[in-house]
This record gives structure tokens, C-alpha cells and sequence, in this order.
């Protein structure tokens, strides 16, 4: 874990004091995150503790959330009643994959792509997702698994320095969710953007990221390095002590399962 | 015990069989479409024409033959007056439904797409539909006269109101996720609206454009039969003073034909221009 040290002293995202209500309703209360760059991050919480409206927040999707700018364009920014500095290039996975049903797959990977050499870097990132030779398929002819890791290629070919998602495996069967955490690690690898990934799947977040957070009652309440080597398995013995500690931070305990 | 395990063993051997059999799901869609079936209807309708007119059992003076039609058709036809009578007619119609087809998409285009647009346009046109755009005529042939400008009016509103509505309902009702993810891809607003909102937008549209296809022949029949000195609908009403039904059949027949061609036409352009929407259905 070496080469990680130089990354850590320069966060991709810095958060400080977040605060957003909805009618009078605190969801996120004075929310204090650092993304160190190149990390992966996944971020747990109950159904409805915010997860996603943290995310939005980030993303500037927000647009009810107080001191919006524009989408993270400058550095650094006013955001409910804090302050956000993040990269300039961010991009998010939702949890539907969000293909424009009249548009074909390639011409969908390069919405918003702009430049010569576009078309070439989305044959490129679909290649990467596994998806080579379905360029010109419509998005209703996909698969579940295939439209999300459409949308993972679209995602890829912004070369995002931060890449936000929310959820974006659950939609998928079991089997193919597996598939997904292999190649969303192994883009990962390869191109090293921060990732902030909202799930509700403690082995999903266990399996996958560097570190968890724990989002409850509106504050981050709980911080967990995960450290331990890539691949892991599902099954690792050394990984159930990670599990029982996030399992008891989201309060489930034995008696309740 | 040993009685029992006996009889226990040897009994369920039948009955399992029959339970095994596999029950096939009743089919509930009405399955797959027949060539040409949209043909059939018309094709029974035309036999039975025939054939009832050969046995001699409908009077010749209410509904003619299909060969005496045929042959007042051709005799129409070759002396000039019904291909003047088309000429004149196809001209109301496409005149009136492309200055529709026109104001309807800017004027959707512009309330869809700004709040100022539509806080004045919206209300306006909903407000111009409550009124039946028939009941305009006597108001338009005293600003207009009764030339051949208000009737071209007259078609223009039937045909806009449609296209109008449904082309802004759909842009207007643009999925919400697809903005989201706009903003997210860093589109700008040009490019937002030219790949996201107007594509999204199309198949409402076209529902407006065929309402206005069949509302541009409606305004037709219905202008040309009450106030006019030539067309298609000045002839049949002529035919009718004379009791010539030969002559009011053939105006049907080429306004049944001219509905049909648009209709169809509408249909081929809808499935290229949306031909992602049959990867949906299948
Ligand atoms: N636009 C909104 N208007 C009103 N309330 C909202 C809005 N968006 C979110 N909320 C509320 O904020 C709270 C947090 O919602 P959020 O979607 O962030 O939860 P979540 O952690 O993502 O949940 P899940 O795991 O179910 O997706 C919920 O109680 C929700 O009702
Ligand atoms: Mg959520």
C-alpha cells in the first residue's frame, strides 16, 4: 500500500459542513467527507439516510441544496451552508443505466463527449466494458447487465477524476453483480479515478473498497479502512470481522438476523 | 407396520403421471400480425358491393355499381373537370396543412422549451381548442372573405391544434432522469435540447401529426361541400342537387384515397423515424 501515501496527502474531495433539509426535515446534518484521490470508497447507510442526496450534493445535481454554482466546475464552492472542493471532471453511474432509448449504444457512450478523436475513445471504453461489436445495438436490446456496463463505458470515456455511484449494481441479478464488481475494480486499477459508490450491500462494499463509511443520522458515523489485499474473496474469513463492525455501525445486530 | 409400508409403496406409481403433465399457458397476445390483413376488410366490403349490384339488389339511383362509378370516374377524369376539381382541392389541404404543421411545432417548440413561451402561448391554445374550429367559419368569411384564404385558415387551425398539444405535452413531460443525466454529461443547453429533449419529444409528435393529417380532410370536406365554387366538394354537392350518386361515389372514393396515401405515408416516416421503438415492442 505503499504508492497510496502520495495520493492520500492530496484529497479529490473535500467536504465541510454539508447540511440539507427537505421541508423543515434534516436528512444530512453538517457532513464532514474527505475523498483522498484514487481511492475507492463505498458509502453505506440505511434506506433513507441520505445516501443518495449526499451523492447528488456532490455531483451538483442538487439543485434545492443552497450555494449550488454549476456542476462542480470551479474548484472550490459554497455548498448548504459548507464548503466542497472537488475535480473538475465528475461523473456518475446511477443506478438505472440511463440509456436514451433513440440513440445506439456508441452514439449514447459519446453523449457529451466532445472532441476528434470521441468516436475512437468510445469504441475504446466499450471494449473495456466487454460491449466490442454491440456499437450499434439499441439500448432496448440489451441486457440488464450489458445497458450497465453501457453506461459504465459512457461513464469512462469522460476520464472522470472523481466518478460518483449510486447503486449501480442493484438492479443486477447476484451472478452478474459479481461480474460488475470484477470489472468495476479492475477499470478502477486501470484508470485510478476517486470513486464514491452508494450501496446498501455490506459484502459488496467489503469486497470492493478501500474504505467504508457509514452514513447514520445524517453524519458519516463510521470510518473503516478496509486493508486487505485485491482480489478478495467473498468468503475470506479475515474479511467477517468488517462485516460484523459495519453490520453493528448499521445496527443489525445477532438477534436480529 | 410391515402391512402398511407395503401398500404405501406401491400405490402413488399412477397418479404421479398424470399430475406430471405439463399444463401450457393459455396465449393471451393475439399473436403474430398476417400480411396485408388491413386489406381484407376492404377487399369482403368491395365483393359484396359487386356481387349485390349484379343480383340487382340495390337500387341504381342510391347506391350506383362499382362499374358505373368507375366508368363516371373515367369520363370525369378524361373531360378535365375532376382532375381540376383534385388539383384545386389538394391545394386547400396542403396549403392548410403545412402552415398548421408549421405554427403547431414553433408554437410548441417555444412553449415547451421557455416558461415565458408557454405562460403565453399555452393557455391561448388551449383556449382557441374549446372552441370548435368549424364554428370560426361564419366569423372568417367576414374577415376573410370567402376566398380561398379562410378556407386555408380554417385547415390550418384544425391542424395545429393537434400537433400543438401533443408535440408539447411531450416536451414538456420530458423524463426527468434523462435531464439529470444531461446535467451529469455536461450537455449544453443547444445540445441538451437537440439530442435529449426534441428526440424524446418525436413520438408524441407524430401522434399530433396524424390527428392533423385526418383533421386537414375533415376541414377539407366540410369547407369545400358548404362554401365553395370548385373542388371536390363543390362537386359532389352539385351532383347531389342533380341526384347524380355515381358522381358523389367517385368524390369518396378519391377523398377515401387521398386519406389513405397521407395516412399511410405519415405511418412509413413515423416507423424510420422511430425505428428504435420496435427493438421496445418485439
Ligand atoms: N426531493 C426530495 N424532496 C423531499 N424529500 C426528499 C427528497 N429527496 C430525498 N428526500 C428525503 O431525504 C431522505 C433521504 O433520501 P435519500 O434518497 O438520500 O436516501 P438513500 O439513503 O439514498 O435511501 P435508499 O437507500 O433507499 O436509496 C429520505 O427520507 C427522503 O424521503
Ligand atoms: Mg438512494
Amino acid at each position: 500500500m505503499a504508492p497510496h501515501t502520495e495520493q492520500l496527502t492530496r484529497p479529490a474531495v473535500q467536504l465541510r459542513g454539508l447540511t440539507r433539509s427537505f421541508d423543515g426535515r434534516t436528512v444530512l446534518d453538517g457532513i464532514d467527507l474527505d475523498l483522498p484521490a484514487g481511492q475507492l470508497t463505498a458509502l453505506l447507510g440505511h434506506s433513507g439516510s441520505g445516501k443518495s442526496t449526499l451523492l447528488r450534493a456532490i455531483a451538483g445535481l442538487d439543485h434545492g441544496v443552497t450555494g449550488w454554482g454549476s456542476p462542480l466546475l470551479e474548484r472550490s464552492r459554497e455548498l448548504g451552508g459548507g464548503q466542497l472542493t472537488a475535480p473538475e471532471r465528475v461523473s456518475v453511474v446511477f443506478q438505472d443505466s440511463r440509456l436514451l432509448p433513440w440513440r445506439r449504444v456508441l452514439d449514447n457512450v459519446l453523449l457529451g463527449a466532445e472532441g476528434k478523436d470521441a468516436g475512437r475513445r468510445g469504441r475504446a471504453a466499450l471494449e473495456e466494458v466487454g460491449l466490442k461489436g454491440r456499437e450499434r445495438a439499441w439500448p432496448g436490446e440489451l441486457s440488464g447487465g450489458e445497458a450497465q456496463r453501457a453506461a459504465l463505458a459512457r461513464s469512462l470515456v469522460q476520464q472522470p477524476e472523481l466518478l460518483l455511484a449510486d447503486e449501480p449494481f442493484g438492479a443486477l441479478d447476484a451472478l452478474t453483480r459479481i461480474r460488475m464488481h470484477g470489472l468495476l475494480r479492475e477499470l478502477w486499477e486501470r484508470h485510478r479515478p476517486s470513486v464514491l459508490l452508494v450501496t446498501h450491500d455490506v459484502d459488496e462494499a467489503i469486497v470492493l473498497a478501500d474504505r467504508v463509511l457509514v452514513l447514520d443520522q445524517g453524519r458519516i458515523g463510521l470510518d473503516l479502512a478496509i486493508d486487505r489485499p485485491h482480489p478478495r474473496s467473498y468468503r475470506d474469513p479475515l474479511l467477517g470481522e468488517y462485516r460484523e463492525r459495519l453490520l453493528a455501525a448499521l445496527g443489525v445486530t445477532e438477534d436480529h438476523r | 407396520m410391515t402391512a402398511t409400508t407395503h401398500t404405501t409403496a406401491a400405490a402413488p406409481l399412477a397418479p404421479v403421471e398424470e399430475a406430471h403433465q405439463v399444463r401450457r399457458r393459455r396465449r393471451l397476445a393475439p399473436g403474430r400480425r398476417l400480411p396485408a390483413t388491413r386489406l381484407v376488410g376492404p377487399v369482403v366490403v368491395l365483393v359484396l358491393w359487386i356481387a349485390a349490384s349484379a343480383a340487382g339488389l340495390l337500387d341504381p339511383g342510391a347506391i350506383p355499381a362499382p362499374w358505373t362509378v368507375l366508368e363516371t370516374g373515367t369520363r370525369l377524369w378524361t373531360d378535365g373537370t375532376l382532375p381540376d376539381d383534385i388539383l384545386t382541392s389538394l391545394q386547400r389541404a396542403a396549403s392548410g396543412f403545412v402552415i398548421g404543421l408549421t405554427v403547431g411545432i414553433l408554437l410548441a417548440l417555444v412553449s415547451g422549451l421557455t416558461r415565458t413561451g408557454e405562460a403565453l402561448i399555452d393557455g391561448t391554445v388551449n383556449l382557441n381548442r374549446a372552441i370548435p374550429t368549424l364554428g370560426l367559419i361564419p366569423l372568417f368569411i367576414l374577415w376573410l372573405g370567402i376566398g380561398e384564404t379562410f378556407k386555408i385558415a380554417i385547415i390550418a387551425i384544425v391542424v395545429y391544434i393537434p400537433i400543438y398539444l401533443n408535440t408539447h405535452a411531450a416536451l414538456s413531460g420530458i423524463d426527468s432522469r434523462f435531464v439529470e443525466l444531461a446535467e451529469v454529461q455536461g450537455l449544453s443547453k443547444l445540445r441538451f435540447i437537440r439530442e435529449v429533449v426534441i428526440p424524446g419529444a418525436l413520438p408524441g409528435f407524430f401522434v399530433g401529426l396524424r390527428l392533423g393529417v385526418t383533421g386537414s380532410w375533415l376541414g377539407l370536406v366540410v369547407l369545400e361541400q358548404i362554401n365553395a365554387t370548385s373542388g371536390l366538394g363543390y362537386m359532389m354537392f352539385q351532383a347531389q342537387n342533380y341526384g347524380q350518386t355515381d358522381v358523389i361515389l367517385v368524390g369518396l372514393v378519391v377523398y377515401g384515397v387521398f386519406g389513405l396515401i397521407s395516412d399511410s405515408a405519415v405511418r412509413i416516416i413515423e416507423r424510420r423515424v422511430l425505428s428504435w421503438r420496435r427493438t421496445l415492442s418485439s
